[in-house]
């Protein structure tokens, strides 16, 4: 060393170095501990899986038999899931945060709600299941027995039972409160790191605030909103214990609405008025299932291979997600 | 927007003695002053944060078609002042406003004035550039667009012209697509200027607009501001004393929230009638 320091100094220099290499070592055994644990359980669940997981599993619907056992209901029935619970819980969880954030004047009412939003967050999901069965399938259990009901629209009808029941709509209503927390809350974080410069030079050009809001704000924090939207929508996709509790069926042999395919939809779209009103499974409904059947050696492969169906399709999900949210990043020109 | 309290005429001000020079400025009797109609008449204007008074009776009169410097040491309230021109400071809970702001004779206080037309007329810039995360065209159509302009034509015109105006167009005509953001700094505040005449404003109020800038960038903004007070009455915040003294008609000097003086800027900078004045021009302090 060039330059003179005094022992003293240089004895703790050398611990500090200690210490800082130490805390390094630290993070790194904990980061790679859990990476390994998440490796086993997918190479366990890959091997399980194996030989199980094909094509004919990817199409066929759910049976008693654990050779005969297939996905096909439960990914159809999961993606419908997922698209209402998004399409129910986005305007509802963005028009609160934007109310809470742009417009509410901060008082004790306020303090109440942002307050509950946040505990609502927490609440387990199968609370909501039991919400879920109590508010939508029975209908705090007003009716004495279903009614059946049946619109017509020249082109389709649509046939439902009130209350409704264990059918898609009330799992994506249930899914969608579910996620309502994470989204306001992501939603206003979002809403609430648009800089205030921004506002201000869109109020000082004779904007409203609802231009403001719609031309400024909003669209700067669209990425942020759907980040947190993507989180919520796959964590609650993923959940079991408030479709057990609405009643959804595991034992179903058909896709909702009768749609098989994309080509069903393009061909006749009055399909689609159906598919809410319809009875459904899903597929970490179905995992479950499997996980409790009797002849549990066989089943704990199908239940395997159903586990990495509903990770590619998180997966597939999320890809399409960020996919949604670099566009829109794109699209403001920072 | 909040509706504002009906202007309260005479408020005695709490706090302080009124410093000599406030009570008997020169706004509108001065001999050497142009001979401008007023465009903005404040007339025993107090401004409060809360419970925190940060303006004390302040009576000035800006003339029409000219520039008038605000000029002061940090936090004397000259941004305040500034803000409250075109009502930005209604945005801030629980700030308020006694005494009487006149534009063209009409109280832009009162109740009925409509604050989003208000700020129609009178154009904005801040201090750090502000350009909208869109292109630069989107940046100079947003006021047209809001206000309801839909035709495509009237709108390319339009931007043209105020891209023009700010002397910018030559610099970015063959990339109106691009994103603002990728303006330099100078060229980045020309485009809010642009911005801001897009709404065609009568009056533009400039809050510190070259602090951020390289002497060449503010060389051109003050060059743009003194072509621009041909058609707008401008009302500019500065620290920088050179600055009000090469672009300005006025100059206004406050200090702890009072306006201690006003006159024409050659006097202002040569012989001020405040010791105080005389003390913050000459670097004594602030």
């Amino acid at each position: 060393m060039s330059f003179s320091i005094d022992e003293d100094y240089a004895r703790r220099l050398k611990r500090r170095h200690l210490a800082s290499r130490v805390f390094e070592r630290a993070c790194l055994v904990v980061t790679w501990s859990s990476v390994t644990i998440l490796a086993v359980l997918l190479g366990l669940l890959l091997y399980q899986a194996w030989g199980w997981l094909d094509l004919a599993f990817l199409t066929r619907h759910n049976h008693y038999e654990a050779d005969r056992a297939g996905v096909l209901s439960g990914v159809w029935g999961s993606c419908w899931l997922m698209l209402l619970t998004a399409f129910l819980c986005v305007p509802v969880g963005v028009g609160t945060a934007v109310y809470l954030e742009e417009y509410a004047k901060p008082n004790w009412l306020t303090r109440q709600i942002r307050l509950n939003v946040a505990n609502l967050a927490g609440v387990p999901s199968v609370v909501y299941g039991i919400l879920g069965f109590t508010v939508f399938v029975r209908f705090f259990g007003l009716f004495d027995r279903p009614q059946t009901y049946a619109l017509n629209f020249g082109m389709t009808s649509i046939e439902f039972h009130l209350p409704l029941g264990a059918v898609i709509l009330s799992g994506g209503m249930t899914l969608a409160l579910l996620s309502l927390p994470v989204v306001v809350i992501a939603s206003q974080e979002a809403l609430r790191s648009v800089p205030a410069s921004l506002r201000h030079a869109s109020y000082a050009l004779g904007a409203t605030r609802w231009q403001t809001i719609w031309n400024q704000v909003l669209p700067a924090a669209t990425p942020g909103i759907a980040t947190g939207v993507i989180l919520a929508v796959s964590r609650a996709v993923g959940e079991t214990a408030p479709l057990v509790v609405l009643g959804a069926a595991t034992q179903i042999s058909f896709n909702p609405g009768r749609i098989n395919s994309v080509v069903d939809i393009v061909r006749s779209p009055g399909k689609l008025a159906n598919v809410p009103f319809d009875s459904f499974t899903a597929l970490p409904l179905l995992i479950y299932g499997w996980v409790n059947e009797i002849d549990a050696e066989r089943f704990a492969h199908v239940a395997a291979a159903g586990i990495i169906v509903l990770l590619g399709l998180l997966l597939l999900m999320n890809g399409a997600a960020i996919y949604i949210r670099q566009h829109f990043r794109r699209k403001i020109r920072w | 927007m909040s509706s504002t309290p009906p202007p309260l005429k005479a408020i005695h001000v709490p706090g302080g003695p009124v410093p000599p020079g406030s009570s008997r400025r020169t706004a509108n009797g001065g001999e050497e002053q142009p001979a401008r109609p007023p465009k903005f008449v404040t007339s025993n204007m107090s401004f409060y944060y809360g419970a925190h008074q940060a303006l004390f009776n302040i009576n000035m009169t800006i003339p029409e078609r000219a520039v008038t410097a605000l000029i002061g040491p940090s936090g004397c309230g000259k941004s305040t002042y500034l803000r409250s021109l075109n009502r930005m400071n209604d945005i801030i809970e629980g700030t308020r406003v006694t005494g009487d702001v006149l534009l063209d004779g009409q109280d832009i206080y009162a109740s009925d004035v409509d604050v989003v037309a208000l700020r129609k007329r009178i154009g904005m810039v801040f201090q750090k550039s502000t350009p909208f995360p869109k292109s630069i065209f989107d940046n100079v159509a947003y006021g047209p667009r809001i206000a309801g302009e839909r035709r495509r034509s009237t709108i390319v015109d339009l931007v043209e012209h105020c891209l023009k105006q700010a002397a910018l167009w030559n610099e970015v005509k063959d990339r109106l697509r691009d994103s603002a953001m990728a303006l330099s700094g100078g060229q980045q505040q020309r485009l809010c200027i642009a911005r801001a005449l897009a709404t065609s404003p009568e009056v533009l109020l400039m809050d510190e607009p070259a602090s951020a800038l390289d002497p060449a960038s503010t060389a051109r903004i003050e060059d743009l501001i003194f072509e621009l007070k041909q058609n707008y009455t401008i009302v500019i915040v500065t620290h920088n004393m050179q600055q009000a003294a090469r672009i300005s008609e006025l100059t206004a000097f406050f200090c702890l929230g009072r306006l201690v003086e006003i006159g024409v800027t050659r006097q202002i900078f040569t012989n001020p009638e405040q010791k105080e004045t005389e003390d913050y021009i000459t670097g004594r302090f602030g």
